[in-house]
């Protein structure tokens, strides 16, 4: 295992993250936080509780999971299609490193990077309204759990992108409407029947209900439900991944 | 280890490359078939020695860099194996790799880092622990050390490439490729990339170059080999190639313009300029009789006037597009 280049490669990515505070940290902090007073202060205090939760503190978790699956995932597929598309990915290619070693260092790192965007994210929370987590070591493998699943995820986009806007097109596309239609603004309960069932086949559901449950203790779908489904999810994506090497995928011909 | 690389990289800067050199790089029958189907390497067998300056030349398109990326492990071969110091590059890639520094023919750069991070982060990346003192070094030889802390978006295209040079160094390589290593570089700055790779070779590493500039190989490689349609048509010492390939020209400036070659001068192979004013004789300087004498002799009975007299080898490049042109 040549650890020294894993720490290379995560050092370099926590270095390029370092660089561009502003955009990587300043920026998500400041815009989930908007979401917190228009939601939670402003318009919040006219809706009624959801389950005995003010509706400020209700949207708390959902809203960092949205910005746990754009960030994870944008932070990866940058970090591989940016030497893809200037060219310094020869090195990477040429250096006596597994394919396993290149995920782990780009892939750590965007969830490191996510992580702490998410933990920020809560501590700004917490100035605007009043939280409490149930339980919080499921809380931080939620968290962990997922920005994991997405880093990968945003590693196969980047991968498999030719351009800036395919870069763009399945955080713009999917991410952002299937975060939305998931549950970080409301309980799928209030939903008319039809699509409560409907959006069962959401994945993301599962990851803001599992994620609001270690907050609240109150959730749309099991533990279960939702531990199995982030889990399945990390195993497809490992599995794109493997594949990715194995042939050698739009990286080397 | 340590040690005894030391005491290789002794006996290897003492030694000259000879015959006798073992291969560092061993190529069998390798091929590589795109997926588009294109076929850019037909089964090529090369054999480059240890401490050598190897040259591979080529047109555009005729595979070099195929053959040095599937080398250095950015391209997948589709058949045939590849040995670096002993160690497959598919089976054994870390010990091959480790072994292999690569400065490409693009020039790629991490444009907001700085050189001496980006030095650094290619040295760890082959797993190798922080030698500031190395890199030091490295920057040094390669005049980049006032630069170091300069980002790589702010250096002009010449510094660049010392840069990449300076990457593919930093982790101690044994073997280095460079790949069009003065493509785009002024005259100046291609004397010092000169200069930085011969003292490479005196430190022991061996180097393989790919270029179309053909001054460039006739500079400084030892041996020689040429690739064209993805088949390498010729592997030679670059001194014997010019003596066996390498023909002479002279050249006669006459007072007076001839109008036809003389019936006298039929036997000798000449050829008349189109103004009439130069005759130029290629004969081959490797034979005991060139036929100079007889040629003069012959002129001078004709009663041509000779204003001037010169001649001249063919280089590298004639015999190159010779060479390339016979097999079209």
């Amino acid at each position: 295992m040549n650890l020294t280049a894993v720490r290379a490669i995560y050092r370099f990515e926590m270095a390029r993250a370092r660089r561009t505070l502003l955009q990587s940290v300043v920026s998500p902090v400041l815009s989930t936080s908007l979401y917190f007073v228009v939601f939670g202060g402003a318009i919040g205090s006219r809706i009624s509780e959801i389950q005995g939760i003010s509706y400020g503190a209700f949207i708390v978790p959902g809203l960092i999971m949205l910005m746990l699956l754009t960030q994870s995932v944008s932070n990866a597929s940058f970090a591989i299609f940016f030497p893809k598309f200037s060219g310094t990915i020869y090195e990477l290619l040429s250096a006596p490193i597994s394919h396993f070693e290149i995920v782990l260092g780009y892939v750590g790192a965007a969830a490191t990077k996510s992580i702490i965007l998410g933990l920020l994210i809560l501590a700004t929370a917490s100035l605007f309204v009043p939280l409490q987590i149930a339980h919080p070591l499921w809380m931080l493998l939620f968290l962990v759990l997922t920005a994991m699943t997405f880093s990968l995820l945003g590693f196969i986009i980047g991968i498999w992108a030719d351009n800036f806007e395919k870069l763009q097109l399945v955080p713009l596309l999917v991410i952002t409407p299937l975060t939305f239609l998931g549950g970080t603004f409301y309980s799928i309960d209030m939903l008319p029947p039809i699509w409560q069932t409907l959006t069962l086949a959401n994945p993301v559901v599962y990851l803001v209900s599992g994620f609001r449950w270690s907050f609240f203790g109150i959730s749309d779908v099991s533990l279960v439900a939702s531990l199995g489904m982030i889990l399945l999810f990390l195993g497809l994506c490992l599995a794109i991944v493997a594949w990715i090497f194995r042939t050698g995928y739009r990286i080397r011909p | 280890m340590n040690d005894s690389l030391t005491v290789t990289q002794q006996s290897r800067a003492t030694s000259a490359p000879s015959d006798v050199a073992p291969a560092i790089v061993s190529v069998t029958n390798l091929t590589k078939t795109y997926a588009s189907g294109h076929q850019a390497l037909k089964p090529i067998d090369l054999e480059i020695r240890r401490g050598e300056i190897f040259a591979l030349l080529g047109p555009n398109g005729a595979g070099k860099t195929t053959l040095i990326s599937i080398i250095c492990g950015l391209v997948n071969p589709s058949g045939g194996t590849v040995l670096a110091d002993g160690h497959d590059i598919v089976r054994d890639y870390r010990a091959a790799r480790e072994r292999i520094g690569l400065v490409p023919q693009e020039l790629t750069s991490d444009a907001f880092e700085s050189v001496w991070n980006t030095v650094s982060f290619s040295r760890g990346l082959f797993g190798k622990p922080a030698d500031p003192a190395h890199i030091e070094r490295v920057l040094k030889d390669l005049a980049l050390w006032d630069k170091r802390n300069d980002k790589l978006i702010t250096l002009s295209g010449g510094m660049k490439r010392r840069v990449l040079i300076a990457k593919a160094l930093s982790h101690e390589p044994r073997i280095l490729f460079l790949d069009e290593p003065t493509a785009g570089v002024d005259v100046e700055l291609r004397r010092d990339m000169w200069n930085v790779v011969r003292r490479l070779r005196e430190a022991g590493v061996t180097i393989i170059l790919t270029t179309h500039y053909i001054e460039e190989a006739e500079e400084m490689a030892d041996r020689i080999g040429v690739i064209n349609k993805g088949e390498i048509i010729l592997v030679r010492e670059k001194r014997e190639l010019m003596r066996q390939l390498g023909r002479k020209q002279m050249t006669l400036q006459l007072q007076q313009p001839l109008a036809a070659i003389p019936a006298s001068l039929a036997d000798y192979p000449l050829e008349l300029a189109e103004d009439g004013l130069e005759l130029v004789y290629s004969y081959d300087s490797q034979q005991q009789q060139t036929g100079i004498t007889g040629l003069l002799n012959a002129v001078s009975a004709t009663g041509i006037e000779v204003k001037d007299l010169h001649t001249r080898q063919s280089s590298l490049e004639d015999i190159f597009v010779n060479l390339v042109k016979e097999r079209q």
